[in-house]
Order: structure tokens, then C-alpha cells, then sequence
């Protein structure tokens, strides 16, 4: 059986014979509640040929029509699903310890191995002011380990149950119902203590904000195309950082809100309008509030089809400077529409006019692209949003 | 993947007789595996055919179907492939009760295989073995040309939607055309249309060609012998037109493989071996996405009828219903071709029992004399073998499926749209008419585009390809990618004539109030976006994509 590195040369060859890649890195998500949702990494291609595109539906009116079966005059509504995440959906749910970490580690571990991928074979570049600032791991002192023979305190149960062992092994112990401790044998070996160790207190250094636009004009490729280079840059930080990265998720139409996992992140929309000024302003605001600026790097990466209906941008300007004076990097991601013309959107225009990816071009990267555009142009932008 | 053990065989050649009795047909010799889930996703990309030939898009695919599989698992019942024997696949340890419904719906499906007019041009054949000799074939080409034959095949099948499957099956149901004699032919068209003699030259050959029939020692030879004297070019047309006889109506693959420039070299001869192999592949699944409802349904229908008559399960009636539930049961909303096909074959056995299918049933329009119109003829299960034999999923449903069948079933079209009081998605009943179920129907079965060659466009320039309007637009994703391939088979620039559905201009961006832009936009203050159909000719040139409105 072939294997994804074999692959992946083997398209690598293309390149050389004339021809464009053809193979994507895909993912497939599966909801879980609470943050444990899987994600598995597969590769994913497409047979080019001359087919029938699906016709052009409105994103804001009626669906593709499907058979059903049952009463009901024609008109009647049968049923319905919510388009706006409810409020109370996914929390309160019973998530006890030690169940909690699972299916996060699963996630994580397949991302990471998306950002070695992306690191290696796309040649993404590695971040150079890693790990500079701030030390990845601390050490502190606990009394959790056991130890035989000596310690420091005394494991009174351990060490009781040991003893029974032992003096079972030496055949002390003829009447398991009558019991005689005081024929026991007491070995020094059998003491079991409690002794200080050393354990690794692992400090996560970089947060990564990612915003989106989920209002009614980002359905379909908008959504896909950004939601594919987050996913990307969230594996790839992952790797950058091993591992130690957190990430927040917000979403915003004409409001913002966070949301507490990727799933939700990356399956809702609503069908309102956009203000832009709503996503960075919670950040800020969580920043403040939270007072995370001096405990981590803060990436910001926002995706948008570039709409907003602050067509002039001077609050979303503002909040964006108060942000640049703590941020890492802002990536700002604008999927364009295909009916649109080039560098015509609302946001690309108020953040060019504001002359801040001059002033602060260290901190702030703006990628426009395409709504239809593939991986490698993706990756491409990722490259431009962190360079 | 291993061979089923001789007790399940015989529970297999037990359903066999019982089907036989009820009127199924099938050959004898039948082939069952059981087989692993992961044998199951390494098949599946190459449709269940184990000597496929390799392909890398398959290891692709294989490889996600196993990321798939480890979030959301699934076993298919059976998997039935159209071979010479008939081979199937199982999952290990079904219970007997199980195996035996699983039996009676495979059975069935090989009855649909092997009857319906629809698969008769993989019916002289075992694919499987024809599979097998292909994929030593292009093993070897592979160890000779290396990646460039992965690239032939890439090509082949971005074309190999576009086989013409309707002529191939025609060509097997309908007789053959008599061959044109070469005597026909030098009257018929030779001499009237090629050279266009006089009626005077022409009557003399006549006069000659008599003269010499009534002489003991004629033959066909004694008579040319002066033809080709006189027309020394005579036998090469006559040879060209036997050989545009062949295909009248070339598909896009067999046209290039007779005319492309780079075919034709003799260095290039492995290219076409593979260009076969594709199309033949492709033609071979033709039928079967054609007939899906049909076949499910009328599998589904024999397993139920079956297995509630085979005296060998008695006692899992319950385990059957639920599981036959799962299978056969219509969903709240969405498709099921099982289920679908099913009731359709039941609802015309029934209407054609009552003698509905008639002028006097068809002249009723009192619904409570039609409800009760019977006009016993028992010849409806007649009907439905006919067809299960003729028809295919788009004249089943489009000549079955009645206003009766819609109301039995309470059957409706379901629209969604969104609610922006609720800010929810709405689904409700859009439709209960016949008409408007056939249409939605019709919409989902597999139709690729028509495209063909214009072959005079041809002759003076590049290949010049021709997407016939059916009021539905190509995926323009493709078609930079299908036409590189197309030119690299054809060896010189490709032209597709399209149609696109476009706006007529740029939107505008027009806040709902102008005096505050934070007040939505209301369904009415959306800019028109008017489409319109424009027609497009893309050109291909050294890997170029150029494209402009005609």
C-alpha cells in the first residue's frame, strides 16, 4: 500500500513533467462536544472532467428541492433547523475529569501531523523569534511519586498492602478470615514513601485568535477557503510551537461571539450582516480583560469576504491599532466573491486608506485572494500572512 | 478475503432454487467472499473490481476512505459485481436468517445484471478476467514509460464520462446494419455521388455489368477488374466508407483515437491500449448508475417477497422486519432508492392486476370510480419483469410514477428556505404533484454533458468541441485541467464551445438605508442579479487557457 509521503513526491513530479498538483490535504471533522471533536487528515483529489456545475443558489433564499414522504398540505412546514448557534448549546454537558483530554489529544495529534506536512513539504517557513521570549517548559516540585525504601512521607495504605503481598508470598498467611498481623514480617523494601520530584509545568506561548465572518454573504467557498488556511495555520502553529498553542475561536456577523471549539468555529452561519469592528473589538476586550497580553504571543488571523457595512472602517480601524500594539502578527484574509472586482472590497480598502501595513508592516499582513482558490494558493497566503 | 464455507453455500443454492421458482433468471455458477472492512475500503475505489487496474487516485482514495471509516464507520450487507460468474461480498458471521434476505437480494440483483437490455454489452464477457489482462497491461506499460502512463490514464478519464455508451448499447440490441456490397456501393454511390457521371456512362455500366452476370464464368472480380482499370482509387474509398460505416457517431475518446497526430505514431501505439482500457471500463459501468432505483428496488422487492416466503427462517420474521425496515423504510425527508424502487414496482404490479394502465382507466375523472376501477387481468407481474428487462431509471420513473403512486405513499417535493423571524432553516412541502416529483427525480439521476466533435471545424484547425445547450453549465474548476489533458492526447490546441450562466453586470453594493447602513438589507433592496446564458469558447494552447465570449 502506498503511502501520503509517496504520494505527495510523486506529485511533486508533476511539477517537473508541466503539470499542476492535484493532490490536497483534506480533513474531515467529526462534531464532538466540548472541544473533543476529531479531525482526521487525509489526502483528497479530484478526477478533472467536463461535468454539470450545480446551479447557482442564492445563499440567502431556497435550497435544492429532495423527495419526503408524509401528511401535510403543499406550504405546510415540517420542520426546522436553527441557522444561529444557540446560546446554551454545548455547555453544561456533563464532562468529567479524565474523559476530558482524550479526544482533544486526538485532534491535536493529527493536526500537529498536518503542520509537519505543511512544514516540510510545502516549505512553510519556520518562525524566527521562536521560543526567544519566554521558556517553554518550568519546573516545580511535587510530593506525587512513589517511591520504595525511602521518601519522605510515608504511604501508609501502599505500603500495608505491600506487606499482605509479601507475607502471602512467604506462606504467613494460612486463614485469609483470621488474619494475624502480628506474625508479619516487615521488610525495609516494603516501606513505600511519598518523595518530592520534579515535574515539567509546560507554559503555552503562543494564543491564536481566530475571527470569522460567518454572516449570510460568507456561505460556501468564502467560508471553505478561510476556514482551509486557519485550519492550516492552527496545525502549523501547533508544530512551530510543539504543541504548546492555544486558540480561542470568534465569530462575528454585525455581533461577536466566542465559541468554544473548532467544530462550531467552522460549521456555523447565520444570515445577517457584517460589521467588522464587533470581531476585533471582543478581542481586544478579552485581551484586556483576561490580561493576556503578558503571559503569550498573540497571533489574531481574521477571515472575511471582505463586506462590512462600516463602509469606512474608522471604528474597526481604531480597535485594529489597539490591537497591533499587543499582537504578534494580525493576518487579515479577504476571499474575495468571484462576481467582484479585484481589491474592491470594503475592508481591503479602509485598511490600505488607514496606511497601517505600511506603519506596522511588521505586525500586520494583509492577504486578498479568491473565494475558489486552491490549496496551493492557500498555502500561499499562509506564507504572505506569516512571513 | 476468503470463500464462503459449504454451509453458507448451501443456504446460497437453496435461495437459488426458491428464486428460480418464482421466475428470477440467473446463470448457475455464482462466486461469494466474505470480506474484511478494510478489504472493503481498498476495494471500493476501484467499484468493487479486485483487478482493477492500479492507479494512484485509487491509493488516494483508499487512504481517506480509511480516515473516514476511523470517524464514522459503516459496513455495507452485500456487494454484488457484474462479472461472468457473478462475484458478491459479505461481512463474517451473519446469522442464517440474515444470509438468506442478503441471498434473495443479491440473487436478484444478478437477475437485473444478466436481463436488463441496458447491461447486454457486458453480457458476451467476464469483466473481472478482462480487468485482469488489462492491469498486466498497463503494469507493463508502467515499467516501461513510468509516471507518463499514469498520466495517459489521468487524460483518458477525464474524458471517460463522455463514452458513447446509448450507440454502444443500440449496436448490441438492434441487428447489425447489412454490410455494403462492393457492387452497392460502385452503383449506389460511387458513380452517382463520388463521380457524378452522366445518366447516359451510367446506364452503359448497367448495360455492361448484365451483359456480363448472364455469361457462364462471372464473378464480382471478372467485373471490377475494368472498374479499377478505369477508377484505380475506387477500392480505398470503398474501404473508407466501410470504415465510417463502424462508427457513425464517434464519441469524443474514439475520435481522437483515430485522428489524433500523436496516436498516430508508432512509438505512441501503448497510448491507445490505454485509452481502450479506460473507455472499456467506463462503458462497462455505464448501466449500472443508470439503473440504481430500478435495481435496488427491484432487489429490495424480491428479498421481501422471498424471504416472508422461504419456510427455512421461520421465527425471524421480527429480525427481518427491522432489518428490512432499515433498509426499505422512506425517510421524513431526503431519497432512498430502495425504497423509492420498490413501491414503484409494487404500485405498478398492482395498477396493471386492477388493468389501470388503460383507455378506460385513463378516461375516468371521478377519483372514487378510479379508486375502486378494477378490470381483473393478473398480468401484472408480467409487467414488471418487462420491465426490469427494458427499461432503465429515467423511463421507469418517468413513465411509472403517477399522481396514484404519489398519493399511496403521500409522497411530496420538499423546498427549504430560511426563516429570518426564526433565523432557522425551514423545510416544508413544496410540491404534492406528480409532475413536479418526476422533475425533482430526474434532476438527481446521473446525466453527463453532451459534447462532441465537429468534425468540419476539425479538418481546417484545432479540435473543435461542442457542449450541446441543455440549460445547465459545465464546472468551470475542470475544464482548464480536462482540456490540458485533451490537448496533450490530441497533440494540438483543443477549442470547447460552451454555455455559461452569468450576470449580466456587476452587482451593486447598495445599503438597505441609505441614511443608516446598519439596518439589514431587505430581501426587496437587493441589487437584481439578472443571469443570463452567454456562449463561451475556451481554447487550449501549450498548456494556455484562453477563454472569450462568441
Amino acid at each position: 500500500m502506498i503511502t501520503l509521503d509517496e504520494l505527495l513526491e510523486r506529485d511533486r513530479k508533476r511539477e517537473e513533467d508541466g503539470f499542476k498538483k492535484k493532490i490536497r490535504i483534506g480533513r474531515i471533522v467529526k462534531p464532538g462536544k466540548g472541544g473533543r471533536e476529531k479531525i482526521v487528515v487525509v489526502p483528497t483529489t479530484v478526477e478533472d472532467k467536463f461535468v454539470h456545475d450545480e446551479p447557482l443558489v442564492d445563499p440567502e433564499g431556497e435550497g435544492e428541492p429532495t423527495g419526503g414522504t408524509g401528511d401535510g398540505e403543499e406550504g405546510d412546514v415540517i420542520g426546522e433547523a436553527p441557522i444561529r448557534p444557540s446560546e446554551e448549546e454545548g455547555e453544561g454537558e456533563g464532562e468529567g475529569p479524565g474523559e476530558g483530554g482524550g479526544g482533544e489529544h486526538e485532534m491535536e495529534s493529527n493536526a500537529y501531523e498536518l503542520g509537519k506536512v505543511l512544514s516540510e513539504d510545502f516549505q512553510l517557513p519556520n518562525l524566527t523569534d521562536k521560543g526567544k521570549k519566554r521558556t517553554l517548559a518550568k519546573f516545580v516540585y511535587e510530593m506525587t511519586d512513589k517511591h520504595r525504601g525511602f521518601g519522605q512521607i510515608l504511604d501508609k495504605k501502599s505500603t500495608l498492602r505491600r506487606i499482605v503481598q509479601t507475607n502471602i508470598a512467604l506462606g504467613r498467611v494460612p486463614d485469609f478470615y483470621n488474619i494475624d498481623t502480628s506474625g508479619f514480617i516487615i521488610s525495609p523494601r516494603d516501606m513505600i514513601y511519598r518523595i518530592l520530584s520534579k515535574e515539567k509545568a509546560y507554559e503555552s506561548q503562543a494564543l491564536v485568535f481566530f475571527l470569522r465572518d460567518y454572516s449570510g454573504s460568507m456561505g460556501g467557498k468564502p467560508t471553505q477557503t478561510v476556514v482551509s488556511q486557519h485550519v492550516m495555520i492552527y496545525s502549523w502553529l501547533l508544530y512551530q510551537y510543539e504543541k504548546q498553542v492555544e486558540t480561542r475561536f470568534v465569530l462575528h456577523d454585525t455581533e461577536a461571539k466566542e465559541v468554544d471549539d473548532f467544530y462550531k468555529y467552522y460549521s456555523y452561519k447565520v444570515a445577517g450582516g457584517t460589521k467588522v469592528v464587533s470581531a476585533y473589538r471582543l478581542v481586544n476586550q478579552l485581551v484586556e480583560a483576561e490580561n493576556l497580553a503578558r503571559d503569550y504571543n498573540i497571533y489574531v488571523f481574521h477571515g472575511t469576504d471582505g463586506d462590512d457595512w462600516d463602509t469606512q472602517g474608522k471604528e474597526a480601524v481604531g480597535e485594529l491599532e489597539t490591537m497591533l500594539e499587543y499582537a504578534a502578527r494580525v493576518g487579515i484574509t479577504i476571499a474575495e466573491h468571484r462576481y467582484t472586482r479585484a481589491n474592491q472590497t470594503e475592508v481591503e480598502k479602509y485598511i490600505r486608506a488607514s496606511g497601517l501595513l505600511e506603519k506596522k508592516s511588521t505586525l500586520l499582513k494583509l492577504d486578498v485572494l479568491k473565494e475558489d482558490s486552491d490549496d496551493a494558493r492557500i498555502i500561499q497566503g499562509i506564507k504572505k500572512l506569516l512571513s | 478475503m476468503e470463500i464462503v464455507d459449504q454451509h453458507v453455500k448451501s443456504i446460497m443454492e437453496g435461495c437459488k432454487e426458491r428464486a428460480r421458482d418464482k421466475g428470477l433468471q440467473f446463470e448457475d455458477e455464482t462466486l461469494e467472499y466474505i470480506v474484511t472492512n478494510r478489504d472493503l475500503l481498498e476495494l471500493s475505489p476501484k467499484v468493487m473490481i479486485p483487478n482493477l487496474y492500479d492507479y494512484w487516485v485509487h491509493d488516494v482514495r483508499v487512504l481517506s476512505g480509511k480516515g473516514k471509516y476511523e470517524l464514522y464507520p459503516d459496513n455495507p450487507y452485500e456487494t454484488v459485481i457484474n462479472t461472468r460468474p457473478a462475484i458478491s461480498f459479505y461481512n463474517d458471521n451473519n446469522p442464517d436468517w440474515l444470509n438468506v434476505m442478503i441471498f434473495y437480494h443479491v440473487l436478484s440483483h444478478i437477475d437485473f445484471f444478466q436481463n436488463n437490455l441496458f447491461f447486454q454489452h457486458t453480457w458476451e464477457y467476464d469483466f473481472e478476467g478482462q480487468a485482469l489482462s488489462d492491469k498486466r497491461l498497463i503494469a507493463r506499460y508502467r515499467s516501461e514509460k513510468g509516471r507518463w502512463v499514469d498520466y495517459l490514464i489521468e487524460f483518458s478519464r477525464g474524458l471517460d464520462n463522455l463514452v458513447g455508451y446509448h450507440d454502444t448499447v443500440a449496436r448490441t440490441i438492434t441487428p447489425a446494419p447489412r454490410r455494403m456490397e462492393r457492387i452497392d456501393y460502385y452503383f449506389d454511390i460511387f458513380l452517382q455521388k463520388e463521380k457524378k457521371v452522366s445518366s447516359n456512362t451510367y446506364l452503359k455500366e448497367i448495360a455492361r455489368y448484365n451483359t456480363l452476370q448472364k455469361s457462364e464464368t462471372y464473378t464480382n472480380d471478372s467485373f471490377f477488374i475494368d472498374v479499377i482499370h478505369k477508377y484505380p482509387e475506387f477500392d480505398a474509398l470503398y474501404r473508407k466508407r466501410l470504415k465510417a460505416k463502424e462508427h457513425p457517431r464517434p464519441d469524443v475518446m474514439q475520435y481522437i483515437l483515430e485522428h489524433s497526430t500523436v496516436l498516430k505514431k508508432e512509438e505512441n501505439s501503448w497510448m491507445k491500449s490505454v485509452m481502450e482500457v479506460v473507455r472499456n471500463t467506463s462503458l462497462f459501468f455505464q448501466p449500472q448508475i443508470r439503473t440504481k432505483i430500478m435495481n435496488e428496488g427491484w432487489a429490495s422487492l424480491w428479498h421481501e417477497i422471498l424471504f416472508m416466503e422461504d419456510d427455512r427462517i421461520r421465527g425471524h420474521e421480527t429480525n427481518f422486519a427491522k432489518v428490512n425496515a432499515g433498509v426499505t423504510a422512506m425517510p421524513k425527508v431526503g431519497l432512498n432508492p430502495y425504497a423509492l424502487g420498490m413501491r414503484l414496482f409494487y404500485h405498478i404490479w398492482e395498477m396493471e392486476d386492477r388493468g389501470c394502465y388503460s383507455l378506460d382507466y385513463f378516461l375516468l375523472r371521478d377519483e372514487m370510480k378510479r379508486e375502486n376501477f378494477n378490470d381483473p387481468r393478473n398480468s401484472g407481474r408480467g409487467l414488471i419483469f418487462n420491465i426490469r428487462e427494458n427499461l432503465c431509471d429515467f423511463t421507469f420513473i418517468n413513465k411509472y410514477i403517477d399522481q396514484e403512486f404519489m398519493n399511496r405513499h403521500k409522497l411530496f417535493v420538499t423546498g427549504t428556505r430560511i426563516n429570518r423571524h426564526r433565523m432557522s432553516m425551514e423545510y416544508y412541502v413544496k410540491s404534492r404533484s406528480a409532475e413536479d416529483y418526476k422533475e425533482m427525480l430526474t434532476n438527481t439521476l446521473y446525466h453527463p454533458p453532451r459534447i462532441h466533435v465537429d468534425h468540419e471545424k476539425t479538418q481546417k484547425g484545432p479540435l473543435y468541441l461542442i457542449h450541446t445547450f441543455e440549460g445547465k453549465a459545465l464546472k468551470t474548476d475542470f475544464i482548464e485541467n480536462t482540456m490540458i489533458g485533451i490537448e496533450f492526447l490530441w497533440g494540438e490546441p483543443v477549442r470547447l464551445e460552451t454555455w455559461e450562466h452569468v450576470k449580466a453586470s456587476a452587482p451593486h453594493q447598495i445599503p438597505g438605508n441609505f441614511w443608516d447602513p446598519v439596518v439589514p438589507k431587505t430581501p426587496e433592496s437587493k441589487p437584481d442579479e439578472e443571469l443570463v446564458w452567454k456562449r463561451f469558447l475556451y481554447v487550449m494552447e501549450n498548456r494556455k487557457l484562453h477563454k472569450r465570449e462568441i
